[in-house]
């Protein structure tokens, strides 16, 4: 999705002139302090710390629930697919979970699979259980967003890759680490090892991860509605940005999808924060409508698609897709995830049900789990105002908050790359 | 001189199979017990349809749809792997002098459709390429142009077509070749037509280059296109992709 965003970031950059936000430097040389251009732009290359280009990968396969009928609209799914990138002697392993809608592979989960590479750990990806492949190959419930029901399948996950894997690595020890969504799943799973012991993490590194996922999917799906001026206006915005695109690349003389080039242009105009924070919203809501539709499909429909619709490879899907990207994380919530818990548990409310889905819901365990850390920044977009405070007082001197980043931002900025290696290596700098 | 070469009849045969096989359905097929869904599309999209972004114009959607998984499937039984192969043996550098060559022959195709579009500048800008890159950069294998601050025109005869006003038609996907629509379509036919009838690398008196020049250029086209099929994570990957060549196209048309 990053890549969908740095295209749509291109014609904002241009098309509107206006805010000031320039490349003021930060006591760590951040080179955007507007979070939303932190979260939207990839850090220009004269910011980002070293790692390896390549390292080796295998790709693998795991089938979960080898009973499991897969629906033909889904043909092509036929196992979830994880990596791995093997060190060659003895090292700890650490598996790394994805955020929302992206897999084991996104671009974010290749600077974190090189970072943690390089610093001697044998790195296994694994993609969110929000991501249609997860939920069709791995999700028990195919209803994802419950964290703990998540941290149950991943859990599995992890032992399947663990077994696949284990004649391949030399393991001494293990480690979990997760970004967003990954972040508060990887909190839950670190949990559920305390009963189960499969792998005594030694260390977990929660990244940016929200505090309540009601709140910050609440936060998400506002700014795309607000940011447009209401839902109904997403087609003249759309056509808007993508009337800009032509114009910049003309009077650029080419266009690139690369980050440089982007930046490039973001230099000569700075976007204007309204359409960055659409931007945001639009591909979180692109990400949730894929899940919502997979979910709705494996579990027989009623939601978006009509139930017991037999729906095969030649199929037009173009009805319901526009139907999901009408569908908002919060209606999902409460029409579909909500009604659908509350069947299984008799007693439960919806109040309860946000609750759980919260990192206050295992404050003591976070106090106490000395091996847990958490890296995020004080203008992460997904954080609603009181939750740094929060997150700074459960995890204390264990918490590293960089002033500027946005979500995800600076994961492969210089001092987070330290940060991340030298908690992860137990040698803190 | 104006023989119908291998990739034009493949084309012509493309579109007349077309026709027999647009007849497939696309309608799911629903249980007499099959209940509405809660979010119906009545109640939730108030848009008018002709602004619907993800409405493209596909009266042969069920053949587009199998044409679709066809290119998935030849893609991972021999394009891609051929790729690989070709990446294996060849130096990077050689891929890249490859992709150059291939570049400043199919200047042509810039060349000629600037030129229908009576648009001066980028036929100089082209004419300028061709000479420099033929000569300076030694038959095209480097491109000295680009350096220069002279950027490749892509102009083609569905551009072209589009600039005089002919709108896409129905969106096609073609078997190997992916997205397009009938304009565009029509326009490749017309560009490779063209290209046999001047015939600028000779290939009436050295019939047995052909061949190879055909499935080199195939294997490098397909070497730059980073998109995999089903690798998008989306279940609506076959609608996000005709909407992303649909509005790409109009922006080509439009430059």
């Amino acid at each position: 999705m990053r890549r969908l965003l740095l295209l749509l970031a291109l014609p904002l950059a241009l098309a509107f002139g206006g805010s000031p936000a320039g490349a003021a430097i930060q006591p760590y040389f951040y080179p955007f302090v507007n979070p939303y251009e932190a979260t939207v732009m990839d850090l220009p290359a004269a910011y980002v710390a070293k790692l390896p280009e390549e390292v080796p990968t295998k790709i693998f396969k795991l089938t979960i629930f080898p009973e499991r009928k897969i629906p033909d609209v889904f043909w092509y799914e036929d196992g979830l697919v994880c990596s791995l990138a093997p060190q060659k002697g003895k090292a700890p392993l650490i598996f790394v979970i994805a955020g929302t809608g992206s897999k084991f592979n996104s671009p974010t989960m290749l600077k974190l699979q090189r970072a943690y590479y390089q610093a001697g750990f044998h790195v296994v990806s694994i993609t969110s259980p929000t991501h249609m492949n997860f939920v069709v190959n791995a999700s028990e419930s195919a209803v994802p967003g419950d964290v703990r029901a998540d941290a149950r399948d991943l859990y599995r996950v992890m032992q399947a890759a663990w077994e696949k894997v284990r004649d391949d690595v030399d393991v001494s020890s293990f480690a979990l680490a997760g970004y967003s969504l990954g972040g508060i799943q990887a909190a839950f799973v670190s949990l559920l090892d305390e009963e189960r012991k499969n792998f005594d993490f030694r260390k977990v590194l929660l990244l940016n991860p929200p505090v309540s996922l009601f709140n910050s999917v609440t936060a998400l799906d506002r700014l795309l509605v607000e940011n447009i001026g209401g839902e109904e206006n997403f087609i003249p915005w759309f056509q808007t940005v993508l009337y800009n695109l032509a114009a910049v690349s003309r009077e650029m003389g080419y266009m690139e999808l690369t980050g440089e080039f982007i930046y490039k242009a973001y230099k000569i105009r700075p976007p204007v924060e309204q359409n960055l924070k659409a931007l945001i919203g639009l591909s979180f809501r692109m990400d949730s409508a894929n899940m919502i539709f997979t979910a709705d499909v494996m579990n027989g429909g009623g939601y978006i698609v009509p139930t017991k619709a037999k729906l095969n490879n030649s199929t037009s899907l173009t009805p319901y897709a526009m139907v999901a990207y009408r569908t908002s994380f919060v209606d999902y919530f409460h029409e579909y995830f909500s009604p659908y818990w509350r069947k299984k548990e008799p007693g439960l409310t919806e109040q309860a049900l946000i609750d759980r889905l919260s990192l206050r819901s295992i404050e003591p365990y976070l106090r106490s789990a000395e091996k847990i850390g958490l890296l995020t920044n004080e203008d992460d977009v997904i954080l609603v105002p009181g939750e740094i405070e929060y997150l700074q007082q459960v995890f204390g001197d264990r918490a590293k908050i960089f002033p500027t980043g946005g979500h995800l931002g600076n994961l492969n900025h210089p001092d987070a790359v330290r940060y991340m290696n030298g908690f992860l290596t137990g040698k803190e700098l | 001189m104006n023989k119908p070469t291998n990739r034009t009849l493949t084309v012509a045969l493309l579109l007349a199979a077309l026709s027999l096989l647009a007849g497939c359905s696309t309608v799911p097929v629903l249980a007499p017990d099959s209940q509405a869904p809660l979010r119906r599309y009545e109640d939730v999209v108030k848009t008018p349809t002709e602004q619907q972004l993800l409405r493209v114009s596909d009266p042969i959607e069920g053949f587009n749809r199998g044409a679709y998984r066809f290119n998935y499937n030849f893609d991972k039984y021999l394009f891609l792997p051929v790729v690989k192969g070709y990446r294996f043996v060849m130096p990077d550098y050689a891929e890249q002098r490859v992709s150059n060559f291939y570049d400043n022959i199919f200047e042509f195709t810039n060349f000629t459709n600037s030129l229908l579009q009576l648009k001066w500048k980028k036929t100089g800008i082209t004419t300028a390429r061709f000479a420099i890159n033929s000569t300076v950069g030694i038959a095209g294998l480097w491109d000295p142009a680009t350096k220069w601050g002279l950027r490749r025109q892509s102009e083609d005869f569905g551009q072209t077509l589009g600039h005089y006003g002919v709108s896409n038609g129905a969106y096609i996907v073609l078997p190997v070749a992916g997205p397009s629509n009938v304009r565009d379509t029509t326009g490749l036919v017309v560009d490779s037509v063209a290209f046999n009838t001047v015939d600028p690398l000779n290939f009436d008196s050295n019939q047995e280059w052909e061949a190879p020049f055909n499935a080199l250029y195939a294997v490098d086209k397909r070497k730059r296109i980073p998109f995999r099929y089903y690798d998008t994570g989306s279940p609506f990957e076959y609608e996000l992709v005709r909407m992303l060549n649909t509005q790409y196209r109009a922006f080509q048309v439009a430059d």
